[in-house]
């Protein structure tokens, strides 16, 4: 169901081939969390140096590839709408237009659809994160007759394209008279397996002994997964939420079947939309939308990017 | 050893078995509290990705269309599907998308690990930079590089022609290079993901294998494919399931940078089940076209975790 959006399938893939032998988060702290033996000779070494300097020339060759389109796209929406063509090309605008800002909030729906996708993604981040998190306890910690073919079957969809089962999903929920509403992609995105395939990863690596002293001092299940592991499991939750907010965030195909109201369309549709109705191709202004969508993604992973690096981590091995 | 052995009974405190009758219903209160768990996800999963999955199966033998009348028609959406240009064509195109595209994500993302696996200042900005395309939204993406492939006026084919190239390709207008283009996009924005795959998985491969292999005069090539290749197979063997499967469907890219265009050049097997449910509204057979693309998915996942398991003996 959560196979809508690309990140969300992967990581869902990752699971699939990954439920092993569960480990915590990985830790990604990179090869500088291990400074391993190093002799002061290494460093004075000519070859040594030759070797780093082409290592820094090879990295800066592939950050320019990754980050010149973004680059162009918030340089353009600074120009004028004429400039983005202008030939030869101009990556500096001749003035710049700040007004383009300013002018697509009232050119545009642009704040209806902001309004719809932080809806979508606030209710949708939450319910993952609470379903999920609830059901990842039953399997990690419960034993019960079933459960692991259970489990079983939830990695089992994950090989599962979404766009393969779009179809009779569509009619169901048309069937539900929930299409054409805000409830189906909340519908669709909410109860996905990756969310339960992370937690209970993570809780597989809490003690068990935690669960079994709050079990001898009266605590029923309940109280042991919210006052116990509820806590213990910050980094995982913290994981979970980010993941699931930017996808739902940046989820085109799911809006694309769904939302046909206008009133309801994602930021992704509107731009989609903006698009495709341009008349006087005021490519200016589309930059300026565009930028506005990636920001808030842009904020949001860089400042919980090791939680974002950790939890696709651990998705994606088993030890 | 002796002494673990013998010292074991005494340390671990084994709880006497319960009686029959008790114990069977400490079973059925533990099954009841473990399904309360789940079920609050499981209704929405069952029914949402379960019941949709069974239901597929069905409608690809009824000539199901938008009034919901579904009538029986056997093998015959199949039948049609083989006669059918558009889907062969779709066929073909997610196959050499694929073929295309997984050899190339593989190398680059792994290329890109091995070099942010060096103990250098600045590692965390570039593994920053490297991720940033995945977490893009698609219309971005798209907008961005489509405008940036433009024959007349985009900056790669002032670049190439700069560099000499006189004739550059036409990129999303050409038939032939359309398909190239929506590779290149689609590895600029996986390979961030796939590196950090790689790069927890290098850091599995152990430090001293290396050093031995050092000092025994492997130079770095020889390490590369003697030591660090075969430590990260189990990575290397995740990373192509999910690069399949994720080629197979690959849709929302191509929808919102050519639409299968120009003619079918960029037709993909999702976008022909798209097209014939939600645009033609012939759901029996689109439906019959999805279950091509269910079986291609999980025979391929298959037949990789049978591949792996033999080499892995």
């Amino acid at each position: 169901m959560s196979g809508t959006t690309q990140t969300q399938s992967d990581l869902q893939t990752l699971a699939l081939v990954a439920a092993e032998k569960p480990r915590g988060l990985r830790k990604l702290s990179g090869p500088s969390g291990d400074p391993g033996p190093k002799t002061s000779t290494e460093k004075t070494d000519p070859r040594r140096r030759i070797g780093r300097i082409a290592l820094y020339a090879a990295l800066t060759i592939f950050a320019i590839g990754l980050l010149t389109p973004f680059a162009w796209m918030v340089l353009s929406s600074l120009k004028s709408a004429n400039e983005v063509f202008a030939v030869p090309i101009r990556w500096l605008p001749e003035a710049w237009v700040w007004q383009n800002y300013v002018d697509i909030w009232a050119k545009s729906d642009i704040l209806t659809w902001i309004r719809n996708t932080l809806f979508l993604a606030v209710v949708v981040t939450f319910l993952q994160v609470l379903t999920g998190s609830f059901a990842a306890y039953g399997f990690a910690r419960m034993r019960f007759r079933g459960r692991d073919a259970l489990f079983l079957l939830y990695i089992g969809t994950i090989a599962v394209p979404w766009q393969s089962y779009m179809i009779p999903q569509f009619i169901l929920l048309s069937n539900f008279k929930v299409s054409n509403t805000l409830w189906a992609i909340i519908l669709l995105q909410a109860f996905g397996a990756f969310g339960v395939f992370l937690m209970k990863q993570f809780y597989e690596t809490i003690p068990e002994e935690l669960s079994e002293a709050a079990r001898l001092d009266g605590l029923s299940e309940y109280a042991i997964w919210r006052k116990i592991m509820l806590p213990l499991s910050i980094p995982a939750l913290a994981s979970l939420t980010l993941l699931t907010f930017v996808n739902t965030w940046n989820d085109y195909l799911g809006p694309l079947i769904y939302l046909r109201n206008p009133d309801l369309w994602t930021i992704q549709l509107g731009l989609k939309s903006f698009v495709s109705n341009l008349y006087d191709t005021n490519y200016a202004l589309l930059f300026a939308g565009l930028t506005i969508s990636v920001i808030p993604i842009a904020i949001i992973f860089l400042l919980g990017q090791k939680y974002f690096v950790e939890g696709l981590a651990t998705s994606g091995l088993k030890g | 050893m002796a002494i673990t052995a013998a010292d074991a009974p005494t340390r671990v405190v084994t709880p006497k078995p319960a009686p029959p009758r008790r114990r069977s219903r400490l079973k059925m209160r533990n099954t009841l509290i473990g399904w309360s768990f789940i079920l609050p996800n499981f209704l929405g999963f069952g029914l949402l990705t379960l019941v949709p999955i069974v239901v597929l199966f069905y409608m690809s033998f009824t000539n199901w269309n938008i009034f919901g009348t579904a009538n029986w028609v056997g093998l015959a959406n199949f039948q049609r599907l083989m006669g059918d240009g558009s889907f062969r064509v779709s066929v073909l195109n997610t196959l050499y998308y694929s073929a295309l595209h997984i050899p190339l994500t593989i190398a680059v993302s792994l290329g890109l690990a091995l070099l942010l696996n060096n103990k250098i200042r600045g590692v965390a900005f570039f593994r920053t930079a490297a991720f940033f395309p995945y977490i893009t939204s698609i219309v971005a993406i798209a907008v961005v590089w489509n405008l940036l492939f433009s024959p007349e006026f985009g900056p790669i084919n002032e670049f190439l022609r700069f560099i000499g190239i006189a004739n550059p390709p036409g990129w999303l207008t050409s038939p032939d290079w359309a398909m190239i283009a929506v590779v290149i996009v689609g590895t600029w924005r996986d390979m961030g993901y796939y590196m950090i795959l790689f790069l927890a998985g290098l850091q599995t491969v152990p430090r001293e294998l290396h050093e031995a292999a050092r000092v025994d005069g492997a130079g770095i090539w020889q390490r590369f494919v003697n030591v660090t290749l075969p430590c990260l197979r189990p990575t290397m063997f995740f990373v192509t399931v999910m690069l399949t499967i994720n080629s197979f469907k690959i849709f929302d890219l191509i929808l919102v940078m050519t639409e299968g265009g120009p003619g079918q050049s960029t037709l993909v097997l999702s976008q022909f089940i798209y097209r014939k449910g939600f645009m033609e509204n012939q759901f029996g057979y689109a439906s019959a076209a999805a279950v091509a693309l269910f079986f291609m998915c999980i025979v391929v996942t298959v037949l990789q975790f049978l591949w792996n398991k033999k080499r892995s003996i």
